[in-house]
This record gives structure tokens, C-alpha cells and sequence, in this order.
């Protein structure tokens, strides 16, 4: 079996997931060859063919033009996959491929079992064997599932790409988070509130058991969303990435994006109504509970202390 | 302007989910259905566009069940003009690439400005609906987007990336967008809203008569994750869980110290 493996570059730098798609094609016991739009100051630690098309010339973000290169080195290389992360860059370069090829595409693998790709379903809370019929396959890797215990190592041998003008999309430049509020990441203990906290109102819960516990309060995505909170306090892979020494989900599902952000933490506690909610993964505590009423008599009882 | 939006019924998410007898899926009896949450920012969306540009026309598609008109009734409810319904029992079954197939075989020859998808399904998840969509009308596609305008016949929009940083980008109509989520806040359908919605068209057509294309996945098995275990699962009563909780961060923490 042969790889194409599909290496991502932002903002001037190479990003980590090169490592990821270079471990799963180790793991399928695969060769590869790899492919990327980026510039020959910051290649990765790879030893095999990198196809290597100059950004400064195809940009960072042309979704049309990359995919006519890729086809490109697709026709020389013949792989049985295409190998992306799923990520921004990724899910989105991965269809426009899977259709040029008229191939399946497996979306966010989470595991290989049995030779067959794993995907989840249903936020985690099922997952799916999947099996393509088709000869060549597109497929995308969940961020962190294929994280080597060591980065890989070794130099490239870079064959350039050549990079033809075109594409369907202007892009018109990055424009950073906003870096103004709190910094969670160095935060020991975090409380944060997710969805479950049913109205703003109920956010004080969540405060004042973060006072209680002398640490910062952050929360999940849809109470960013709903203005509840300000972005700062997002944690997650579109918000902060932290790893306190006790992080305490309440109303928090536990979606993959949540946990990326979070699986670092020290203990984790979660405090959720759904007894198979997705956070019991990975904490170390599940109090099955209704935050509402669990909060407040935790809190008095600890400034009790 | 035309526009096309293209919605997906899914459970609850907070449901309890097992594999179907077949294990090919999961089992769809005793769910609370809804409307997929990227799908409800898609539809907001465009009902925002054609109050800014005041002449448009939003059709809504969804593949299904009977079951799914409830869904369409909603996006009906918060705007939306017309409902195309594609009436199909095992549409489960179908992988994205099919799915995608079908709305861009209704869409052909319409001549729709603008189609809005969700970035992603909550149960499938594949996020590749949307831009197999657009690759087979060959238009241009922007994914997952949090801000979005429209002017004379383009796009502007920003997409967000890792780490919250957005990229922004622009293109000529027609064309397709992905939203993600908090792109912006979705209505809530109101009661004159609901009654008005009960009058608007809402056709459906069985699939068959739409030479469906074959999927190209199929699923060898459904199941929950094996559990890692380790973890403390705690019930009872609030106060004796407290108690209980502040034992343990003793113990195992030094939140207490
Ligand atoms: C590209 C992308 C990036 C994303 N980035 C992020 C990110 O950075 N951060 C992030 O958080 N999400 C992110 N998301 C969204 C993520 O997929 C989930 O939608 C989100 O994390 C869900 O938040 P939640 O757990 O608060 O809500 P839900 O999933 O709705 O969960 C609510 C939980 O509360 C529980 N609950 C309800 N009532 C109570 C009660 N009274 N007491 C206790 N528990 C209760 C429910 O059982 C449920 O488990 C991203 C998604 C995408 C596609
Ligand atoms: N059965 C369906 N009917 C209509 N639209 C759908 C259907 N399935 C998926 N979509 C659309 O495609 C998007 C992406 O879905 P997916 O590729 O399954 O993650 C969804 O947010 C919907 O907008």
C-alpha cells in the first residue's frame, strides 16, 4: 500500500500534524510520499519524497490550486490514499480531491482496527468501521489521534512542484483572536460551564465555584457563541489550549474539539446529567448531577472550609 | 436571487445511541429529532441575506424520512420560502458522496446564486456534503465560516481556523458556503411565523425517481467505544456529593492545599 500524505503550512510555518500522517502511514504498515504547498526553510522531519510547491507563489490558502498540484503528484505517485489532517486546511482541500478522483472519502479517523478505518459518530458517542469501494481512498485524520510518542526525524528528498496561476477564491489575509482577557493557560484550577448551564444567569454558579476553588472560570463554544462569555475563556481548538492541575467541566458534553483543548489537565471532574456523556472518557470523576444543584451546596461547603 | 439551503434532521445529541440490528447505523426508534445545529446558522444566514437584498427566493432541501418535514417546518418557520422534501426511508445508508449527488442533480439547471450547507452533521460528521456539492456544479465553495456578506454578486466572508484565527476570503456568485457554528444567532420561530410556515409549499419527491448514485462507503460495523475505564462515576445524592467531591480533591489534588 502506498500514501500520499498531505502536510499543512500557515502562516509561514510548517504545522505538527506532518507527524500525525506520517505515524498513521506507519501504522498501516504503508510507504508515502508527501505533499506540500510550503517553502524549503521549514521542512519536516521526514525521510522520503516531499513534493513541495512554493507558497510564496500558490499562497497559503487556494483551495482550487492546491488541488490541481496535488492531482498532479497523485498521477506521478499512484497511492491507494490520500492522507490529510482534519483540520481547516484539510477538510476542506479533501472533497474537492475525493470528487476530482471520484473516490471515498473517510472523514476524521480515529483509529485503524483490523485494517479497516475507525471514524467516530453521534459526538463520540458511537463509532463507525467504515470500508471504501472504491480502489483509492481520501482520508482525514481526527487531530491528536495519531500523535507519534516521538516526532519523526530525517530529511527529505524535495522535488519542486511546479505552481501554475489560478484559483476560485481571493484570500485576503489572517486576522488573529483577539488577544485581550484572560489567560487560562496558566490557570491551575479552571471551572468552566458548557451548555448545560441552560441560561447566562447560571454562569454565577460557575464563577463563584471557580472563587471557591481560587482558579479562573472558562467554558465551551456555545456559551462563547451566545455572548455569555467572552472569547478569551473559550478552551478548545478554535479557543486556549490549557492544562491545569484540576479542571472541573460542568454541562460540558465533551465534544473533540472540547477535549483538545483540555485532555492536559492534571484530574479532571466533570458534573454532567448524561451518565454517557463523552467527558466521562477521559475524567476522572463523573458526578452525575444536575450542575443547578450541585454547585451551590459544593461551594458553600468549600468557602465552609 | 435564488438560494438554496440544505438542511439534515438529526437526534438530540444528549440521547442515548445504540447500533441498529444490521449494525450499520444507529438505532432510530425512542430519538428526539432536530434540526443539525451547523444547519440552523445556514438557514439563519440566508434569511438575513434576503432581508438585506429584499428580492430572493429560499428554497430548503432535506433528504429523509417522512420524519423530516417536522425539521423543514422549522427552517419554513424562521423564513425560508419553499421546501423541497427528497422522501427516502434508508437515506442512512447513503454516504455523503450520494447525498451530495442528489442535491447537486436537484440544484443543476436552477440557476441558485448562493447554497448554504452546515460545515458538518452531527451524526455523520463528514463535512463534505457542502463542498462535493459545489465540485459538482462546479462552483466555488468556502468552508466553515463565522462571518459572512454579500455585495453585488460576491462573497466576502472570513473561515475560521486552529487557535481561533480567521482567514479571510471572497468570491463570485454563484457559489456555496459551509457555516460553522455562532456564524450568527439563529432565530427562534415565532407563532404567526409557525402558522404562516403550515401554508408554505413543501413538496415531496421519492427518490427513486431521482436515479440516486451508489455510495461509495458502507459502514462494517457501528458500536460504543470500548471504555478506557478508570474513571469515578459518582450518583447520590447533591450534598453527599459534595462531601464526597471535597474528599477526593483532597486526596487527589492540591486544588484544596
Ligand atoms: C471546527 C470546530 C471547532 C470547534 N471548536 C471548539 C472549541 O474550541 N471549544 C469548544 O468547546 N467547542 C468547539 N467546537 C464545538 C464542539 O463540537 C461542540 O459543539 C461543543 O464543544 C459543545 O459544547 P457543550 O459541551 O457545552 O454543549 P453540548 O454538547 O450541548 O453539551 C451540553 C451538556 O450539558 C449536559 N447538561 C445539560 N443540562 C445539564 C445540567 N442541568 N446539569 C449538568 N449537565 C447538564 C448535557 O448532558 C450535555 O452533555 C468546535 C466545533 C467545530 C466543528
Ligand atoms: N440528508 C441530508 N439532506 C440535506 N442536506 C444534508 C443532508 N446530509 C447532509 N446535508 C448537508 O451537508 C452538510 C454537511 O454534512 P456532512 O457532510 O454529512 O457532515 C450538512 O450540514 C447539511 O447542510
Amino acid at each position: 500500500m502506498k500514501t500520499l500524505l498531505v502536510a499543512e503550512y500557515r502562516e509561514g510555518k510548517l504545522l505538527g500534524t506532518s507527524s500525525e500522517l506520517i505515524n498513521f502511514a506507519a501504522q498501516l504498515g504503508a510507504e508515502s510520499a508527501m505533499f506540500l504547498v510550503g517553502s524549503e526553510g521549514a521542512l519536516p522531519g521526514y525521510s522520503g519524497k516531499l513534493y513541495l510547491a512554493d507558497v510564496e507563489q500558490a499562497g497559503e490558502f487556494n483551495p482550487s490550486l492546491h488541488k490541481q498540484m496535488l492531482l498532479e503528484v497523485v498521477e506521478k505517485e499512484q497511492p491507494q490514499m490520500v492522507v490529510l489532517p482534519h483540520s481547516s486546511y484539510g477538510w476542506d482541500l479533501a472533497p474537492r480531491i475525493a470528487m476530482a478522483l471520484k473516490t471515498a472519502q473517510i472523514s476524521e479517523v480515529v483509529e485503524v482496527k483490523d485494517g479497516n478505518l475507525v471514524v467516530p459518530s453521534c459526538n463520540s458517542k458511537l463509532r463507525r468501521q467504515v470500508k471504501a469501494t472504491t480502489a483509492v481512498t481520501v482520508v482525514t485524520l481526527q487531530g491528536g489521534a495519531f500523535t507519534p510518542a516521538e516526532d519523526p526525524s530525517g530529511t527529505p528528498e524535495v522535488i519542486k512542484v511546479e505552481v501554475a496561476a489560478g484559483g476560485d477564491i481571493e484570500f485576503l489575509g489572517y486576522e488573529e483572536a483577539a488577544e485581550t482577557g484572560v489567560d487560562l493557560s496558566k490557570a491551575e484550577v479552571i471551572v468552566s460551564a458548557g451548555r448545560g448551564i441552560g441560561k447566562p444567569e447560571n454562569l454565577a454558579l460557575i464563577e463563584n465555584l471557580a472563587k471557591a476553588l481560587k482558579g479562573e472560570y472558562g467554558a465551551s463554544r456555545p456559551v462563547i457563541d451566545a455572548e455569555w462569555a467572552e472569547h478569551s475563556r473559550q478552551v478548545g481548538t478554535t479557543g486556549q489550549t490549557v492544562s491545569p492541575k484540576l479542571y472541573v467541566a460542568c454541562g460540558i458534553s465533551g465534544a473533540i474539539q472540547h477535549l483538545a483543548g483540555m485532555k492536559k489537565s492534571e484530574f479532571v471532574l466533570a458534573i454532567n446529567t448524561d451518565k454517557d456523556a463523552p467527558i466521562g472518557e477521559i475524567a476522572d470523576v463523573l458526578v452525575v448531577a444536575d450542575l443547578k444543584q450541585l454547585l451551590p451546596v459544593l461551594t458553600e461547603k468549600l468557602n465552609a472550609l | 436571487m435564488k438560494i438554496l439551503i440544505c438542511i439534515k434532521q438529526v437526534p438530540d445529541m444528549e440521547s442515548k445511541f445504540k447500533a441498529n440490528a444490521a449494525g450499520n447505523w444507529y438505532e432510530e426508534t425512542d430519538l428526539a429529532w432536530r434540526m443539525n445545529e451547523y444547519d440552523e446558522f445556514a438557514v439563519e444566514q440566508a434569511v438575513q441575506l434576503k432581508e438585506q437584498v429584499g428580492e430572493a427566493d429560499l428554497t430548503v432541501l432535506c433528504i429523509g424520512s417522512d420524519r423530516v418535514k417536522e425539521t423543514m417546518k422549522k427552517a419554513l418557520a424562521m423564513g425560508c420560502d419553499r421546501g423541497v422534501h427528497i422522501a427516502d426511508d434508508e437515506s442512512y445508508l447513503k454516504d455523503s458522496y450520494a447525498i451530495a449527488s442528489l442535491i447537486a442533480g436537484f440544484a443543476k439547471d436552477k440557476g441558485f446564486d448562493l447554497i448554504f450547507t452546515g460545515m458538518q452533521s452531527q451524526d455523520r460528521g463528514s463535512a463534505q456534503v457542502g463542498v462535493l456539492i459545489a465540485e459538482m456544479l462546479g462552483i466555488p465553495s468556502l468552508t466553515t465560516l463565522v462571518e459572512f456578506s454579500y455585495t453585488d454578486g460576491t462573497v466576502n466572508a472570513k473561515r475560521e481556523l486552529e487557535g481561533g484565527t480567521r482567514a479571510k476570503v471572497s468570491c463570485s456568485t454563484p457559489a456555496l458556503v459551509t457555516c460553522q457554528l455562532g456564524l450568527n444567532t439563529p432565530r427562534y420561530p415565532t407563532l404567526p411565523n409557525i402558522m404562516k410556515a403550515k401554508k408554505k409549499e413543501l413538496i415531496s419527491t421519492p427518490v427513486a425517481e431521482l436515479s440516486p448514485a451508489a455510495s461509495l462507503l458502507e459502514t462494517l460495523q457501528m458500536a460504543p467505544p470500548e471504555k478506557k475505564g478508570g474513571g469515578l462515576v459518582l450518583e447520590g445524592d447533591p450534598a453527599d456529593l459534595a462531601d464526597q467531591l471535597i474528599q477526593i480533591l483532597k486526596e487527589k489534588t492540591t486544588a484544596l492545599a
